[in-house]
C-alpha cells in the first residue's frame, strides 16, 4: 500500500467520510462541465428536488459539439443547438460560470482550466470527461466520471471512490529531438498496455520529466487513461509554480507564497512508497506512431508493423482485427504509409507549444496534393497567442485551414470528421474504430510535429528528417 | 429492448438469458458511437448499442440475433469499456435489457458508471468467460443466474461458475446503496469541516 506520495496526501486531505458500501466520500475541489456529460445530471438533480451544493466550485465550458468552421449561432446542427442552449440554461439556473463561444475563455475543457489558473496542485478534480487526467501534471487529483457522479459531484461537491494503488513511471534521460511527450506516452502505454494501468494512479517522475514543460506534462497526464490509469500526475514544481503565476484564477498577493510553500510540500518524498514502479529510458524512444486500433498498439516510426508471431499470444486475437481493420500489413514499414487527413488538435495537443513544434515542421513547406490538413486550437486563448505569433500564417501559407477552437475531429461528434476509409494522422489521443466519425475510418496516433510531417510528406514520415 | 423496469433497491441475483461479445479491449465508442451521444436524455440510446459494429457485421452481430432479444446478462472478455468516461455506454446497454455484466475485467470508470445504475460487473477467470460464451452461444435459451449472495452463476442444470466482485461494490448493490447521492448528501456537517481545511478554500491561511 502506497504513502507519503502526493496522491496520498491530497486522498487524505479530501476525506470526507467513509460511506457503508466501504468506498470513500471525497471532496471534490475543482469540478468541470461541458455540454455532453451534464445535462442528464441536472436533469436527474432537477428531479430529486436537489440544488447546486457550491456553484462557484464548477466552472463550464462547450468544446465536444462546436463547429470548428462557422462558430455562429444557432448552429447548423439542431441537436448540437440544443446541447449548448441547455448547457447554457443549466448555468444560468444555479448561478455556475460559463466560459461560452467568444468569451475569449473558451475552449477544450481540459486546455482552459489550466490556462485560467483554475486547475492547481493539491486540488482534486473531476469532470465527465476521461480525459480529466490531463490536470494531474499540476500535481492534481484528476479523473474522469460519469453523469451519475456529475450529478452527485453537483449536489454534494462529493464523489463515492475507491483509492487507487500507486505506480511510479521513473523516467531517466532526455528526449531526443524530434520525440515529444506524446511519444513518451504512446511508449509507455505501449509497454504497459491498455490495461496496465487498472487500479492504478500512474506518478510520472524522473530526469525527464522534470526537463518536460508544463504543457507537456499535461499530453502526458491526458493519456494515462488510454494506459487504463484513471489518472496520473506529476509532483509540483518550480516550473509548474512559474506556469500558474500571474493567471487570471492563481493565487496572487500574499496568497501566492503561501501557495507555493503549500503544493511544495504535497510532493512526493523520498519516503514515498509506492506499490509498483517501472522505469523507462527517454534517450531511447523514438517518434512513436500506432498502427492498430488501442493506443497501446504503437511502434517507433522506424519500426515495421508488428507480425502475428511478434506478439503476444493473448494480444494476436486484437492484432488480427487491427490488421483487418486498418488494412496494414504485418512485417511492413508504418513509414511510407500513406494518409488522406491530418489533424493537429485536441485536448492532448492543441496547446501553443504544440502548434509551434508543428509550424516548425510546415514553415516554408506544402501540405502535399490530395491531403485535407486542419489545425484546431485547443481554446481561444490559444488561438489568439498562436495568431500574435504569426502560427495561423504558417499554417494557411502551408496549405493548411486554420480553425476555430473545439474537440474537432478527436471524436465525432461536430461536423469534423472522417469518410469512409479514410486515413488520418492524428495528434488526438484514440485510434479506436470508428472513432473519429466515419465507422470504417482509420487513425493514425502520433505527435503534432508528426501530423505536420505526414502532411508537407502525404505520408507517415519521420519528423527528424524535416527538423533543422 | 425491453420494457423491464431499471434496476432499484437492494441486488441480490440477476436471472435471464444471456448474450455473449466476444473480444477484448471493447471500447465506450464500440459501445456508443460518438454521434449518438448528441442529446440531453438517455432515452433513445437503447437500440444504437453497438451500432457501428453491428452495422460492420451486418445482421451477424450478437445483438441482431432475434435468439438474444430480451437477454438480461452480458458475457464480455478483457477490459471491457474502456475509453471514454462516457456514461451513455452502459444507459444504452441498460436500455437495451442488460441488467449485469460478466466479464474478464472491466475498465475502472465502466464499472463505476454501472455500479451507479445498479449493474453489476462481475469478474471471471479467462476460462470461464470462453465456457460460458460456448454455453450461450450454443444455446440462447439458457437461463443464467448471478448469485451477489454466493457469488455463483448458475444455469438451471449444469455447472456453475464462481464470479468475484469486491466487497464495496457487493455491498453497495446488496444493500441497495448503490445509488450514492443520499449517502453523500447524509454527511453535510463532514463535507463543511473538509472544506475548511483545504488550503485553497481558505485563502492559503492554512498553509
Amino acid at each position: 500500500m502506497s504513502s507519503g506520495t502526493l496522491y496520498d496526501k491530497v486522498w487524505d486531505l479530501h476525506q470526507v467520510a467513509e460511506l457503508p458500501g466501504g468506498s470513500t466520500q471525497l471532496f471534490i475541489g475543482l469540478h468541470l462541465i461541458h455540454e455532453v456529460t451534464s445535462p442528464q445530471a441536472f436533469a436527474a438533480l432537477k428531479d430529486l428536488g436537489l440544488q447546486v451544493a457550491r456553484p462557484e466550485r464548477t466552472v463550464a465550458t462547450v468544446d465536444h459539439i462546436v463547429p470548428t468552421t462557422s462558430q455562429a449561432r444557432p448552429f447548423a446542427d439542431p441537436l448540437a443547438e440544443q446541447m449548448l442552449a441547455t448547457l447554457e440554461a443549466n448555468c444560468a439556473e444555479h448561478g455556475i460560470t460559463l466560459h461560452g463561444l467568444g468569451s475569449g475563455r473558451q475552449g477544450i475543457v481540459h486546455v482552459i482550466a489550466p490556462e485560467l489558473g483554475l486547475t492547481q496542485p493539491g486540488m482534486t478534480v473531476a469532470c465527465g470527461d476521461s480525459h480529466t487526467s490531463t490536470h494531474g501534471a499540476f500535481g492534481a487529483i484528476a479523473f474522469g466520471i460519469g453523469t451519475s457522479q456529475v450529478r452527485d459531484v453537483l449536489a454534494s461537491q462529493s464523489l463515492a471512490m475507491g483509492k487507487l494503488r500507486v505506480r511510479r513511471i521513473w523516467v531517466e534521460g532526455q528526449l531526443q529531438s524530434g520525440v515529444y511527450a506524446k511519444d513518451l506516452v504512446l511508449h509507455v502505454i505501449r509497454v504497459l498496455g491498455v490495461k496496465g494501468g487498472v487500479g492504478y494512479a500512474y506518478e510520472f517522475a524522473g530526469p525527464a520529466i522534470d526537463a518536460l514543460s508544463m504543457e507537456e506534462r499535461m499530453t502526458l497526464c491526458n493519456m494515462a487513461i488510454e494506459g487504463g490509469a484513471r489518472c496520473g500526475y506529476v509532483n509540483p514544481d518550480q516550473t509548474t509554480f512559474d506556469y500558474l503565476q500571474g493567471r487570471p484564477f492563481a493565487p496572487a498577493g500574499d496568497a501566492w507564497p503561501r501557495a507555493v510553500a503549500w503544493w511544495r510540500s504535497l510532493a512526493s518524498g523520498p519516503e514515498a512508497v509506492f506499490d509498483d514502479e517501472v522505469r523507462f529510458d527517454a534517450g531511447a524512444i523514438a517518434p512513436t506512431v500506432t498502427w492498430g486500433i488501442t493506443p497501446g498498439q504503437g511502434i517507433g516510426v522506424d519500426e515495421t508493423v508488428p507480425t502475428l508471431e511478434q506478439t503476444e499470444p493473448d494480444e494476436r486475437p486484437l492484432a488480427q482485427e487491427a490488421y483487418r481493420y486498418m488494412d496494414l500489413v504485418p512485417g511492413a514499414a508504418i513509414a511510407g504509409t500513406p494518409v488522406d487527413v491530418c489533424f493537429i488538435g485536441s485536448c492532448t495537443n492543441g496547446r501553443l507549444s504544440d502548434l509551434q513544434a508543428a509550424a516548425q515542421v510546415a514553415k516554408g513547406r506544402r501540405v502535399a496534393p490530395g491531403i485535407k490538413a486542419f489545425v484546431v486550437p485547443g481554446s481561444e486563448q490559444v488561438a489568439a497567442a498562436a495568431v500574435a505569433a504569426g502560427l495561423d500564417q504558417v499554417f494557411t501559407e502551408a496549405g493548411f485551414e486554420w480553425r476555430e477552437p473545439g474537440c474537432s475531429m478527436c471524436l465525432a461528434m461536430n461536423p469534423d470528421r472522417l469518410e469512409g476509409r479514410q486515413i488520418s494522422a492524428s495528434s488526438s489521443n484514440r485510434n479506436f474504430k470508428g472513432r473519429q466519425g466515419s465507422a470504417n475510418g482509420r487513425t493514425l496516433l502520433m505527435s503534432p510535429a508528426m501530423v505536420a510531417a505526414a502532411a508537407v510528406t502525404g505520408q507517415v514520415t519521420d519528423v527528424r528528417t524535416l527538423l533543422p | 429492448m425491453t420494457s423491464a423496469p431499471f434496476p432499484t433497491g437492494p441486488i441480490n441475483a440477476v436471472s435471464g438469458t444471456a448474450i455473449a461479445v466476444r473480444g477484448d479491449d471493447i471500447d465506450t465508442d464500440r459501445i456508443i458511437p460518438a454521434r449518438f451521444l448528441k442529446c440531453v436524455t438517455f432515452s433513445e440510446l437503447g437500440p444504437a448499442a453497438f451500432a457501428d459494429d453491428r452495422a460492420e457485421l451486418n445482421g451477424h452481430h450478437p445483438f441482431d440475433q432475434s435468439a438474444h432479444r430480451g437477454a438480461r446478462l452480458l458475457v464480455v472478455n478483457r477490459n471491457f469499456g474502456c475509453g471514454s468516461s462516457r456514461e451513455h455506454a452502459p444507459q444504452a446497454l441498460m436500455r437495451w435489457g442488460i441488467r449485469a455484466v460478466i466479464g474478464e475485467s472491466f475498465a475502472e470508470i465502466f464499472f463505476g458508471n454501472c455500479l451507479a445504475l445498479g449493474i453489476p460487473c462481475l469478474s471471471v477467470d479467462h476460462d470461464t468467460a470462453l465456457a460460458v460464451q460456448a454455453a450461450i452461444e450454443a444455446d440462447p435459451a439458457l437461463e443464467l443466474s448471478a448469485d451477489l449472495e454466493t457469488l455463483e452463476l448458475r444455469g438451471a442444470q449444469g455447472p456453475s461458475w464462481p464470479l468475484t466482485l469486491a466487497a464495496g461494490p457487493r455491498q453497495m448493490l446488496r444493500s441497495g446503496q448503490w445509488d450514492a447521492t443520499g449517502q453523500l448528501l447524509a454527511n453535510g456537517a463532514a463535507l463543511t469541516a473538509t472544506a475548511a481545511r483545504l488550503p485553497y478554500l481558505q485563502g492559503f491561511a492554512a498553509a
